[in-house]
């Protein structure tokens, strides 16, 4: 145990600080009302659904929890429901054999819901593109609120995407 | 030339790792496939294609591993009723792999006691073929029902619990049917294929050159290995190049910078999974330090497009060596410190020992492959059994264990990390000069070349046929997921349902990877 905290003392505080949000990541006019952004905005709940992509996106979503990024002192953390949720962290493309469960992840989350897709191809579908099996972009499966390009984007795009989000 | 192993005329494929191909009749198969498997020789991947536009029918694919190389076996099949006798009960991993080629190419496994389908779900219909030439890449099928019968357990209090595809945590997306009585679990099946976005078919779209981008993003965490996989396959289609040694060097530093990466991450997850989140916090500090070197050295955190056929993308200047074994001696003796406070931490050993067994007997017979193979007793390992440039000249220490548990795929983890950083050290001082890239001629239609790399989670195999005009007619990639997913399924019996994201997170399998 000493050592443990020996560890922790020595390591100290890694966080750094963080993104603002950026308006030219926005897709949609913001869909929550003011008061509740006031109230509410950074007490934000997030799902993450993984529609189909390489998993390299995936890998920059864990990150965002590391001490550097730190995405919790926020308020923002991730949530094991989409009942749970305010807001979905979607990456891509979507695969056809993943249409049906994002469209019933986004039903189950409950109004008013964001969406942020991640990665170019969450954003365009990417290399992958539109085939018989890939649906493409995020968007043309739910609507999107803020699109995040990257492939894959990297921790502080990620965040700065989620912040975008929630911002007036 | 004529095989040590078999009795069988092959073909020598040029290229970095020693490689054969020959065809033989479906009736010779099983025989063929008995002997290997009596001699311990391992599957590494099987998958069908279309050989209608070269005037035949279809055919079946298989490579074995044999001591001298690798063996590429095409069995032609007739363009009618294209069928072969199934090999699942000989080698147990061929079965999903058999089951998938029906639902992509259209080629049937007699005799398979599996007739469900595997990665079609409901996005095209039964009896249609995505990688068959006359079947478009563009052509969407209305959304149809998918139904896939699970086996039952029936008994006393029994009950399932369906999880997925969409987890808990962010993880890719998968079905796990988990037949439970308590909290103990008596069977775990799993579905997969939700990722299936058509890589193979999308392959065929590309030319050679641009496949290799494509091939980095089959599995993103392997994107490496994948790479280099590609690359090596392409450099064997036009005859072999000898690549400048300072290639070779640069791009088994990448190889053993993403294998580092992915054991800090997959440490710090196991240590979070048993309620150390200490160690998630430690493990993806340094995790992170070592991707912002990356993005600084080589433009990308995750060195994606970095190995592209012909040589590497781009050259490491001295000073950005010396900065990354700098970065790499304290990440050394920060992981010493680490791996002291998880070895004695009574809370975390106890949650590792004895959960998730694999012994090797049953591993052996599973066909296990790559890091956890190597903690189940399998002593096998590319970088050893089939010593290129650059590992030839180091000495690659070969790591396993025998226990098969969460804690033999921790410790042979930690012994990995090690040795990949030991390897850079040694490469980096001793970097070859030269260049890093040469251009490469066309390709013949119709030749065709492998890769093979010993990704961080295992073999990565790469199956490439050239078509006209340097574009691709056919690549298949194999993921070691395809193996050790079957394997997790026998891991988890007797377990309780808790461990269960403990002994996945200590496979860490792809599923991107495995679904393509």
């Amino acid at each position: 145990m000493y050592q443990l905290l020996k560890q922790i003392a020595q390591t100290g505080i890694k966080t750094e600080a963080a993104p603002t949000a950026d308006e030219a990541l926005r897709i949609l006019p913001q869909r929550l009302q003011e008061g509740i952004l006031r109230y509410l905005g950074r007490a934000l709940a997030i799902r993450h659904v993984d529609a189909g992509s390489c998993n390299g996106c995936e890998l920059e979503i864990h990150a965002t929890n590391s001490p550097y990024y730190n995405l919790e002192r926020l308020g923002i953390r991730f949530v094991a429901s989409p009942r749970h949720a305010d807001l979905l962290l979607v990456t891509g493309p979507v695969s056809r054999h993943m249409e049906t469960a994002l469209k019933r992840t986004y039903e189950a989350t409950p109004d008013p819901k964001l969406v942020v897709a991640i990665g170019d191809c969450g954003c365009s579908g990417g290399i992958f593109g539109e085939n018989y099996a890939s649906c493409g972009s995020v968007a043309n499966v739910i609507p999107v609120d803020v699109a995040v390009p990257g492939c894959p984007p990297t921790p502080l795009a990620i965040m700065q995407g989620i912040l975008t989000a929630i911002s007036k | 030339m004529r095989l040590a192993e078999f009795p069988l005329d092959v073909q020598v494929l040029p290229g970095a790792m020693p490689a054969f191909r020959a065809s033989i009749d479906a009736s010779e198969l099983r025989g063929l496939c008995q002997e290997a498997r009596s001699q311990k020789f391992p599957l590494i991947a099987l998958w069908g294609s279309d050989e209608t536009q070269q005037g035949g029918g279809y055919a079946l694919h298989l490579a074995l591993a044999l001591p001298s190389g690798l063996l590429w076996l095409t069995v032609p099949l007739a363009r009618e009723h294209p069928r072969y006798p199934g090999i699942a009960d000989v080698y147990p991993s061929a079965d999903r792999m058999q089951r998938a080629a029906y639902d992509l190419v259209g080629i049937h496994a007699q005799d398979n006691p599996d007739r469900r389908k595997w990665l079609r779900h409901g996005a095209w219909p039964g009896g249609v073929f995505p990688l068959r030439s006359d079947f478009s890449i563009a052509t969407r099928f209305p959304a149809a029902e998918d139904h896939y019968p699970f086996v039952k357990v029936d008994g006393e209090g029994v009950h399932e619990i369906p999880v997925g595809p969409v987890h808990a945590g962010t993880i890719e997306p998968g079905h796990f049917r988990f037949s439970i009585v308590g909290e103990k679990i008596l069977r775990l099946e799993e579905r997969l294929g939700y990722k299936h976005k058509g890589i193979e078919k999308r392959f065929e779209t590309m030319t050679l050159e641009e496949g290799a981008k494509l091939a980095g993003r089959i599995s993103g965490d392997s994107t490496v290995a994948y790479a280099w996989a590609y690359a090596m396959a392409v450099e064997s289609i036009v005859g072999g190049i000898e690549l400048p040694r300072r290639a070779h060097a640069l791009r088994g530093i990448l190889l053993e910078l993403e294998r580092i990466a992915n054991h800090l991450g997959d440490l710090g997850y196991l240590g979070n999974d048993v309620g150390l989140s200490f160690g998630f916090f430690q493990f993806w500090r340094l995790k992170e330090d070592l991707l912002r070197l990356n993005a600084q050295l080589f433009g990308h955190r995750y060195l994606m497009d970095a190995i592209v056929p012909g040589g590497v993308a781009k050259d490491l200047l001295q000073s950005e060596a010396d900065l990354l074994l700098d970065q790499l001696q304290k990440i050394q003796k920060q992981v010493t410190t680490l791996k002291s406070i998880y070895d004695e931490h009574a809370g975390a050993q106890d949650r590792f020992i004895m959960t998730g067994r694999l012994p090797p007997e049953l591993a052996e017979k599973i066909g296990l492959t790559g890091f956890a193979g190597r903690s189940s007793g399998n002593r096998r390992d590319l970088r050893v059994n089939y010593s290129i440039s650059p590992y030839r000249e180091l000495g690659v220490q070969l790591v396993s264990h025998t226990r098969g548990d969460v804690a033999a795929r921790v410790s042979v983890r930690f012994d990995e990390l090690a040795e990949s950083i030991r390897l850079i050290q040694m490469l980096l001082r001793q970097l070859p000069s030269g260049g890093t890239r040469i251009a490469l001629a066309n390709a013949a239609h119709g030749t065709a070349g492998i890769g093979w790399v010993e990704g961080w989670r295992g073999e990565i195999f790469i199956a490439l046929e050239a078509g006209e005009n340097n574009r691709v007619r056919r690549c298949h990639a194999h993921d070691p997921s395809w193996q050790n997913w079957p394997a997790l399924q026998y891991a988890v019996i007797g377990n309780i349902v808790p461990d269960f994201p403990l002994i996945n997170k200590s496979f860490n399998l792809s599923y991107s990877g495995h679904d393509l």
